[in-house]
């Protein structure tokens, strides 16, 4: 377990020593279906919304078009309100588990981590989720886009003591 | 019904449905929404190497993994049953900027023109698809998260951090499409 100020990490929980927004029931793979058929219907909007598409991305980009600001913005009020009101009532999962959102820490990492991320988006026209909903559409050859995520990824573990942070 | 969900959805149906994410994954499980820790889980499982980053228990979070192959599904669905035959309309500006680089197919959502088998062993197909995956993976688990972990359910959470993040994809993203892409294209 590494501790809470080296973890600059905030999307893996099993790393925080808390592991506060874990769930501590333990359940059977297929439970994990709930999950594939959440992630099928995301899939589904991603393609119908064209937020997959490498020319809606150059679009936002040289701020010729609203729609994809249109698609962020709506899914932020979205989540912000929702995340409101989750806390407001108290709301739990449907396993009766409080539901806990763990905080984000500051790191240069988002800024350095941020700005590498935005260059690749650019280029690729994708972020990680549309990446799995191109190849999906049939566009094999992102297949080596995905394989070269995996790889950059693997690189920043393997740096990451020596990076900046 | 069906040709209605053919047409392309409109952002004030499609990112309150993309939003809805967030709630949806907290309450069926306390998940939070992200999907580049995906990649991560993929390194964790395949090609650990003995590098702390990668020394987890991952299988704690195949949740994730689950939810990426459904995105996968997803994609497979809408392109083949629900896909709109006419090509992505763009702004005209930058329909008249790509044609200058020989981009004029406007079929698939992903530029065939660019994006292909055969360009792939090309400096410019190369720079595209496997450099910008590259920075992809390396600046999104560098950031600690990317557009779903950071602007979505960092900035949901009103989170300081992940609007700093945004920001930074932002820039990032206006500084290569405006000033390298160009020239990137033009090889």
């Amino acid at each position: 377990m590494q501790n809470r100020e080296t973890n600059t990490d905030f999307e893996v929980r099993s790393l925080d020593t808390g592991c506060i927004n874990e769930s501590k029931l333990q359940h059977q793979w297929y439970h994990n279906i709930k999950y594939l058929i959440v992630g099928l219907l995301f899939g589904i909007v991603f393609v119908k919304a064209e937020v997959i598409s490498w020319f809606r991305i150059q679009e936002m980009f040289r701020l010729q078009s609203f729609h994809m600001y249109g698609i962020i913005g709506s899914a932020i009020l979205v989540g912000m309100l929702s995340v409101f009101l989750i806390k407001k009532f108290n709301i739990k999962t449907i396993y009766g588990e409080p539901i806990i959102l763990s905080p984000k820490k500051f790191n240069k990492g988002q800024i350095y981590g941020g700005l590498i991320f935005g260059f690749g988006w650019a280029l690729t026209g994708a972020c990680p989720g549309p990446l799995f909903a191109q190849i999906g559409t049939g566009a094999t050859v992102i297949i080596v886009t995905l394989l070269s995520a995996v790889a950059g990824t693997w690189v920043y573990g393997w740096l990451r003591e020596k990076l900046p942070h | 019904m069906l040709e209605f969900l053919k047409q392309p959805w409109p952002w004030y149906i499609s990112g309150p449905l993309i939003g809805l994410t967030v709630p949806v994954l907290l309450i069926i499980g306390n998940k939070s929404f992200g999907i580049s820790s995906s990649l991560r889980h993929i390194c964790a499982s395949c090609i650990p190497s003995n590098i702390p980053f990668f020394k987890y228990d991952w299988k704690k979070e195949v949740w994730n993994l689950f939810f990426v192959a459904g995105i996968f599904l997803g994609g497979l669905i809408a392109a083949h049953y629900l896909s709109n035959p006419e090509p992505v309309k763009v702004n005209p500006k930058l329909v008249n900027e790509l044609a200058a680089y020989g981009v004029t197919h406007y079929d698939n959502l992903v530029p065939q023109d660019l994006m292909n088998w055969q360009s792939l062993f090309t400096l410019k197909g190369f720079i595209l698809m496997v450099v910008g995956g590259f920075l992809v993976g390396f600046g999104t688990r560098y950031a600690g998260g990317c557009t779903s972990g950071h602007a979505i359910m960092g900035l949901s959470n009103l989170q300081w951090p992940s609007l700093i993040a945004t920001i930074c994809f932002m820039i990032g993203g206006f500084i290569m499409a405006n000033l390298f892409l160009p020239l990137i294209l033009s090889l």
